[in-house]
């Protein structure tokens, strides 16, 4: 008989601050630029530098460990952890061992029904490393070229306890936290630019058993639909070895996006002995409470107080409240929206349907969206106004989404200013009786529906400009 | 005396009177290393043109009747593990052989702002590893009282330099005594100021807790003035003291009446040479005199600093070493076929085998399962030696030493027997681990060789240490001796 399992996930998630200056120097952080151009002496570990800590890098960790519920040590100091890669160029990389800043937090996520509290174990600071580019693949390249500009870049590494049940829970946890994140406006936040990268420990046990399975790291996760399929892969590998008698060892995995699975990098017996030691060169981090307090009384809105404020403020469905929160750009635009137009629900039924439709089907997020949000508030006035129809609207917002155009000049362009003049539509209803005397026939036998295509008619004489509820009247009133 | 014998106070009165101008100076100094650098080879590198240059700069404010710092147009010498701008900094590792960095070290650019002139750069035991310059990458370093016997190390070449009249003053650095020991050894003044007080940015690191950089010079009265050029926070450097700096001229007062010296009786055990200790205690008995009151203590954990001191800062080196793979910068073997191969025969060939046994060491200490028993059981005992300190500090104003246990020894005596190396650091390491200032003052030849008088004194009181050396040095013939250098 084949048992019953419970998976146990807990996730690292690095996120890269978004500072103007590295942790430890003062090159730039930008994104991009050509390769080296981003380092100094000190961020490429020339002989003799020294590393500095930048104190907005400090401010950034704090912020963002207090948004998840931590509680910020006000003592604190860097550990260097040793490891050979030549991306690293001192060939270790400075972060923090057993005293990190900030420890004991938690976020909250909802799957389905079920409200769930995921513990957050520590967060604690460290440098990024740079990359290497080779000819083709790793394997096979004749050389690698290294690019310095992204090392030095300041990292919050964030470690989960192990309480996420599913891969379910743990995209949700990841979700939430880049949504938290992303609203106390210390990092982007971005998974595809690798702004945000996250490593995911899973193991499985057998219904029931207290003690945890053997783990297996994964790596090289880089969307919210690769660590779900990675995870949902690796659980059910882990219980077809332990179903066919095998044992899980214990591992570091890496997921191929391509093949769709997770493929072993290393064993424990190859696990690196980093030789963490505390880094000589700087002194230990010493934080006042009184600062502690500023930021915690300075951190914004963020996404649980958010969304609880549309439901009382707003009216609006849970939902509706979760799914506009979720992201802040989202959210920000929304409360862009709601200044010049005062329906709430209205604007979230956009927001949640066409324009989410629109974003995914073109693969752009909200902020690159050409429609500004006091251009979609005049679109949902016109229609309140009467002067385009919900059907023509979607046209209109269309438009607006290609081409970022006032909708008052694409009505006007277009002409699609809807027809409410009752007369234009009582000769169009004439007109429309006229031609179809079997359906006319069919509603006075009292078959109802049929009204529905003798109104689809009118709207497409009309080219759907037609005042929807008049030609619904004016019919009703002339097949009586 | 000739010029080159002088002080950088002597010339610079010379230099103000117009008796001399600068780039006399630099022309005389680099004569004299013409005429000896065969013979010590102080030197890997020479800045001949830069010294001119600069030395002529000096001449043209002077004429202007530009106000010019006490030590403009002083010819200082510099370690290779200092980096300077555009002039290759080596650390006497073929690992580094070419590498010319893009920035000057802290310290460089204060000597540099106040207009002395870089002669060049100087011999020392790889990475700052060894106690006689024996462990360079390119030649040995020859002492100028005796060419038979090395100079002390890791700072070799600087202390050679000065003493031999190839520089006026220079630079070194001290992580185990590598100033001291070597100021020692070639009878010059050498003085390791506290942990912070200089910053170490462009200093190539050896052991970052332990290393900080120092002056050597002819007398007291020219240490006061490279410490007023060399000290001073940093913002580069995290570690550097944040403190207002004095003038350390002020402190150049031949009294110590009153002043309580301690002599630990660990600093004059057994291993100590019967000549030297004679010279000590003559040294003591002339304090004595000058109405200094000198006691016998004890600092009880004397025995343990040499062992926690080679877990500490071999843990170190072998992390700030790990840098030297052939990616970046450095020597690269030609015909590596994959990346481990690069890093292994890079590192293999680049480095000398001092280098490699701490860099083992240090490993060794880090790793999973020795790291409690060694590498952190060796920072509990370092935090004792400092409670030591602080507990003499309460009782006295300096405590009083040897330098080193011997006068200089013979090239080649100990190169097979690195703890006998070892052992030359045993009365000067316990400072490095404390943080604490020492200064090492020559008192009288032995044998013909120097030997060195170590002061110790409480964090950031450089001033009472050059308060009791000089007042030595005005009733002593002391710094006034210079050697002969033979064939």
């Amino acid at each position: 008989m084949t048992k019953t399992y419970e998976t146990v996930i807990g996730i690292e998630v690095h996120v890269e601050l978004k500072t103007n200056t590295k942790i430890f120097c003062n090159s730039t952080t930008e994104f991009g630029g050509e390769p080296n151009h981003h380092a100094c002496p000190v961020c490429l570990g020339l002989p003799g530098t020294l590393p500095v800590l930048n104190k907005k890098v400090v401010e950034y960790a704090v912020r963002a460990a207090l948004a998840l519920n931590c509680q910020v040590a006000s003592f604190s100091k860097f550990d260097r952890k040793n490891y050979y890669y030549p991306d690293l160029p001192k060939n270790y990389q400075i972060s923090q061992y057993d005293l990190p800043i900030a420890e004991h937090g938690y976020l909250d996520i909802k799957v389905g029904d079920q409200e769930k509290r995921i513990g957050i174990t520590r967060l604690h600071l460290e440098e990024d490393a740079g990359k290497l580019v080779h000819q083709g693949n790793i394997v096979t390249t004749p050389y690698s070229l290294v690019d310095y500009n992204r090392t030095g870049v300041p990292l919050i590494e964030i470690v989960s306890e192990p309480d996420l049940r599913s891969s379910e829970e743990a995209r949700a946890y990841v979700e939430k936290l880049k949504a938290i994140i992303q609203y106390t406006g210390v990092s982007d936040c971005r998974m595809e630019e690798g702004s945000l990268r996250c490593d995911v420990n899973v193991s499985v046990r057998p219904v029931g058993q207290r003690e945890f399975g053997t783990k297996a790291e994964i790596k090289n996760l880089n969307s919210f639909r690769a660590l779900q399929r990675a995870l949902e892969f690796e659980v059910e590998r882990q219980i077809k070895v332990l179903n066919s008698g095998g044992k899980v060892i214990q591992e570091t995995r890496t997921w191929d996006e391509a093949k769709g699975m997770t493929i072993s990098m290393r064993s424990k017996e190859q696990a690196h002995d980093y030789r963490y030691f505390p880094d000589p060169d700087l002194v230990p981090l010493v934080l006042d409470h009184q600062w502690i307090d500023f930021i915690r009384e300075s951190l914004p809105e963020l996404p649980d107080q958010r969304r609880t404020r549309y439901m009382q403020a707003y009216g609006l469905p849970e939902y509706d409240a979760s799914v506009l929160t979720l992201t802040k750009e989202m959210s920000d635009y929304f409360e862009e929206v709601i200044k010049y137009y005062d329906h709430p629900k209205v604007i979230s039924n956009w927001l949640m349907g066409d324009l989410s439709r629109l974003l995914n089907a073109s693969g752009i997020d909200i902020t690159q969206c050409k429609i500004k949000p006091a251009r979609l508030a005049e679109m949902l006035k016109l229609m309140d106004q009467g002067t385009i129809s919900g059907k023509i609207a979607k046209t209109v917002f269309e438009e607006m989404f290609n081409s970022g155009k006032d909708p008052a000049v694409i009505v006007q362009e277009k002409g699609l200013v809807q027809i409410s003049d009752a007369g234009a539509i009582a000769s169009v209803v004439a007109e429309v009786i006229a031609a179809n005397p079997k359906s006319v026939q069919d509603y006075q036998a009292g078959k109802t529906q049929a009204i529905g295509f003798l109104v689809g008619q009118v709207m497409k004489a009309t080219r759907g400009k037609a005042n929807p509820e008049l030609v619904n009247r004016i019919l009703l009133e002339k097949l009586s | 005396m000739e010029l080159f014998q002088l002080t950088a106070h002597q010339l610079q009165q010379m230099l103000l009177k117009k008796d001399i101008s600068a780039l006399d100076i630099t022309e005389v100094v680099f004569k004299r290393i013409e005429q000896v650098e065969d013979k010590v080879k102080s030197y890997l590198t020479l800045t001949r043109d830069q010294a001119e240059a600069k030395a002529r700069q000096v001449d043209k404010k002077i004429a202007a009747g530009e106000p010019i710092g006490p030590l403009a147009g002083i010819p200082i010498a510099i370690k290779d593990n200092l980096c300077t701008e555009g002039v290759r900094t080596t650390c006497a590792s073929k690992i580094l052989q070419d590498f010319i960095p893009p920035y000057s070290a802290t310290s460089v650019q204060r000597v540099q702002a106040a207009d002395m002139v870089l002669v060049g750069k100087t011999n020392l035991d790889e990475f700052a590893m060894g106690s006689s310059t024996e462990n360079s990458g390119f030649h040995l370093t020859h002492n100028p009282w005796d060419i038979g016997r090395v100079p002390g190390g890791s700072s070799g070449g600087s202390a050679a330099a000065v003493a031999a009249g190839e520089a006026i003053v220079s630079l070194g650095s001290d992580t185990g005594g590598s100033i001291r020991q070597p100021a020692a050894f070639c009878g010059v003044v050498g003085m390791k100021p506290t942990y912070g007080a200089v910053s170490r940015y462009g200093l190539v690191a050896y052991a970052s807790s332990l290393d900080q950089i120092g002056p050597f010079t002819r007398d007291v009265t020219d240490m006061a003035q490279v410490l007023n050029v060399i000290c001073g926070h940093d913002p580069m450097d995290s570690t550097s003291a944040n403190i207002k700096q004095p003038d350390y001229t002020q402190y150049l007062i031949n009294d110590i009446k009153g002043m309580k010296i301690g002599v630990p009786r660990e600093y004059m055990a057994d291993g100590i040479d019967h000549p030297v200790k004679e010279k000590i205690n003559a040294a003591i008995e002339k304090l004595t005199e000058l109405g200094a009151f000198v006691e016998e203590t004890s600092l009880p954990h004397t025995d343990y600093a040499m062992p926690a001191y080679y877990l500490i800062a071999t843990a170190e080196a072998s992390s700030n070493l790990a840098r030297y793979d052939g990616v970046r910068y450095g020597y690269r073997v030609k015909d590596a076929h994959d990346l481990v191969d690069m890093f292994m025969r890079s590192r293999s060939q680049g480095f000398g085998d001092e280098v490699k046994r701490r860099i083992m060491l240090g490993t060794y200490s880090l790793s999973a399962g020795y790291y409690d028993a060694y590498y952190l059981k060796a920072l509990k005992v370092r935090t004792l030696i400092k409670q030591d300190f602080d507990q003499a500090f309460t009782k006295y104003d300096a405590l009083l030493s040897p330098t080193s246990p011997s006068t200089a020894f013979k090239i080649g005596a100990m190169v097979n027997d690195p703890i006998q190396m070892y052992l030359q650091d045993v009365c000067t390491i316990p400072v490095n681990l404390a943080g604490i200032p020492a200064l090492s003052l020559p008192c009288g030849l032995a044998n013909d060789l120097p030997v060195g008088l170590q002061l110790m004194g409480k964090a950031f009181a450089e001033g009472t240490l050059l308060r009791i050396a000089y007042t030595l040095e005005q009733n002593s013939d002391y710094t006034r001796l210079r050697p002969v250098i033979g064939g």
